[in-house]
């Protein structure tokens, strides 16, 4: 026990001599969710977008006004032809294009079905997706409405009410600011602690350490609650900045996020010590921490929803602890659920950092080769 | 117990590589056991072996009666050690260093203060509590370390060529604290590349391509080891002279001393003879160390070739 502190004491003397990295630890979660937070947007709005309208009339220019006041399509040219259009989808000056044919209206006014082409550029599919969703929700409106004027019924058949609950008005930020909180956690705490154990080793203090009768586990504690520490300092930072600036509200229990918390932390630092104990230098530890930090982005539901992976990926997915603090974080803030609908989730990350930290501990021998 | 440390036929190989040789070495309580031997010859693997830091291939040791394959946990409690390059943490100062080791030996907190206060009177360091080793000279450095491997106050310390890149008055003080320890009861091994400090040792172990091939007192050393008659001769061109000289049949083996040579005959018998054909008066002297090591290292290699 007097070991582990006289280990922590120098632990946080050096970390408090370290200028640098302290003031990454904090900049971090600022700077990042500054960024992102305003960056992220995952619905795409204003599409810039030409037309090529050879009808030129009432009817066109209806249309046109709906697309435009969808908000969604910005109408920044017009064109004079398909080569025009296609030039400029080609160069990227517009996402998408809107050809009316020069019987548009006529063809509306006798009744037929009148088609107008939409182009839109799927070379991003974010854009193409919501400019797809919004131009065949405008045209099913309008043909809604004619048909209702043409048969005279008052109702439509059926009334779909959708209520999008814990986020109403889609506000992109609620949902990134916890999860980008997430991914800073990782960051730092992985790779952090990844260079705990293997700087010591590259400076050849690990080898004086090894001679006198310090315990592995005694290490291995002592290396890994520092960073406990400077991870929450670091939630505290970023749930501030999403409060203040963000105006994330926090629906569940500030103490009980505090505390499930912790258990993504250590499961973080779990996979970080047990990297520092198996690289052999800095530069090692470094590589190795980027293999865990690009799939856990990728994998964990934080960029691409997981209900749309397929399930081999999906499992894959559940090495990763920010998938299960993803849960949890968007849980309690955004939900307001607490630790009884959690608790698959917090025993996940239980489990996983005991088995990380066992694994460090009969990992680290205190021989050299 | 008689011995303090011991060894059987204890070998660590690197894959095909066989570091150390059936190495079997005894070491009695107080006294300087010196390890020498050139670059490469397993010294500190060897050392390593013994603080627990290696397990042997082969072979067994003890250290206090601790068995090194199965105990080196309770040897390390025991024990100081100090590797080839100092390991301090530079981003701790001089006082902070030594409260961490004192930490890692679990010494009283009651008493911690004390011993740190010990230590920095020791090395010399009193004043310089606050400044990080990055601002030491390599003498404080290298004292600092020892202060830290010696706060325990352990009965054995392993010492890797701790005088390596200090400077002579530093490696006098230096030694003079390990006398000093030796003489309070302290054993210590030391592995040095110097004559004066291997001088100084109480028992010398010659180790070369991972074989131990001497182990004495330094006086037997440069009494037994040597057969022939060395002397010394002072020739302005000595440099371009050895090889010439070397061929002559009387002669073993020549090497530069400063501005003399030193050439080994096969008998007293051949100095006249030497003499006539130099031109110049040679003079009978004792071997020193340097001459002993140098002769067993040629000795080595004519065998290995």
């Amino acid at each position: 026990m007097s070991r582990i502190l006289a280990i922590l004491q120098k632990e946080f003397l050096q970390m408090k001599r370290d200028r640098l990295t302290l003031g990454m630890v904090f900049m971090l979660p600022l700077v990042q969710l500054l960024l992102f937070g305003y960056a992220i947007q995952t619905e795409v709005k204003h599409i810039s977008t030409v037309v090529f309208d050879q009808s030129m009339s009432i009817e066109s220019r209806d249309l046109l006004d709906s697309f435009s006041s969808s908000g969604y399509f910005d109408i920044t040219g017009t064109a004079k032809g398909y080569a025009e259009i296609t030039k400029m989808i080609d160069s990227g000056k517009a996402k998408a294009g809107i050809i009316f044919p020069p019987d548009f209206a006529e063809k509306l006014r006798k009744g037929e079905t009148a088609p107008v082409q939409v182009l839109v550029d799927a070379s991003d599919s974010m854009v193409s997706n919501s400019a797809i969703a919004v131009a065949n929700s405008i045209g099913l409106l309008k043909s809604q409405k004619i048909i209702m004027q043409k048969t005279g019924v008052q109702s439509l058949p059926y009334d779909i009410r959708v209520r999008p609950w814990y986020n109403p008005d889609g506000i992109t930020a609620y949902y990134m600011v916890p999860a980008i909180l997430g991914i800073i956690v990782t960051m730092t705490m992985v790779m952090m602690t990844s260079m705990g154990i293997v700087r010591e080793r590259e400076k050849g203090t690990l080898e004086q350490l090894m001679v006198t009768p310090v315990k592995s586990y005694e290490l291995m504690i002592g290396k890994v609650i520092p960073y406990i520490a400077l991870g929450y300092l670091q939630i505290t930072v970023a749930l501030l900045v999403g409060g203040v600036v963000f105006g994330v509200p926090i629906r569940g229990s500030i103490l009980q996020l505090y505390l499930l918390t912790l258990f993504f932390i250590t499961a973080s630092l779990g996979i970080g010590i047990f990297i520092s104990n198996i690289a052999r230098n800095q530069m090692q530890a470094f590589q190795m921490s980027f293999f865990v930090f690009l799939p856990s982005i990728m994998l964990s539901g934080f960029m691409f929803p997981r209900e749309a992976m397929p399930s081999i990926i999906q499992y894959i997915g559940n090495i990763f602890p920010l998938t299960f603090y993803l849960t949890i974080i968007r849980g309690i803030v955004l939900k307001g659920i607490g630790f009884p609908y959690l608790i698959p989730q917090v025993m996940s990350l239980l489990v996983f950092s005991v088995i990380m930290m066992t694994l460090s501990i009969i990992k680290f021998k205190k021989k050299i080769a | 117990m008689e011995y303090v440390v011991t060894t059987c036929e204890l070998t660590r190989t690197f894959g095909s590589f066989t570091a150390v040789d059936r190495i079997n070495i005894n070491i009695r309580p107080g006294e300087i056991y010196g390890f020498l031997g050139p670059n490469g010859s397993g010294k500190t693997t060897t050392m390593r072996m013994l603080c627990g830091l290696l397990e042997p291939t082969s072979g067994s040791g003890s250290v206090l009666g601790y068995d090194l394959a199965r105990e080196s946990e309770k040897i390390k409690q025991k024990i100081g050690y100090m590797s080839q390059k100092f390991s301090l943490y530079d981003d701790l100062t001089v006082y902070e260093n030594l409260v961490f080791y004192a930490g890692m030996y679990s010494i009283p907190y009651h008493e911690r203060k004390k011993r740190v206060a010990e230590m920095i009177e020791m090395a010399w360091l009193a004043g310089r509590e606050k400044d990080l080793p990055a601002n030491l000279s390599g003498g404080l450095k290298q004292r600092l370390a020892l202060g830290c491997a010696i706060i325990s106050r352990p009965s054995i310390l392993f010492l890797d060529e701790p005088t390596s890149g200090v400077s002579p008055t530093s490696r006098r003080m230096f030694f003079k604290i390990i006398q000093k320890l030796a003489n309070e009861g302290t054993t210590v091994m030391v592995t040095t590349h110097f004559m004066d400090e291997a001088e100084r040792c109480h028992n010398i172990a010659f180790i070369s391509g991972g074989r131990l091939i001497a182990n004495d007192t330094p006086d037997n050393l440069k009494n037994n080891v040597i057969e022939g008659c060395m002397v010394e001769v002072d020739l302005p061109d000595a440099m371009e002279r050895i090889e010439e000289l070397e061929s002559l049949p009387y002669v073993k083996e020549c090497s530069i001393h400063g501005p003399l040579l030193h050439v080994l005959l096969d008998s007293e018998g051949n100095v006249a003879v030497f003499d006539r054909y130099t031109g110049v008066k040679a003079r009978e002297i004792t071997p020193s160390l340097e001459d002993v090591f140098i002769s067993l290292a040629k000795l080595q290699r004519k065998q290995e070739s």
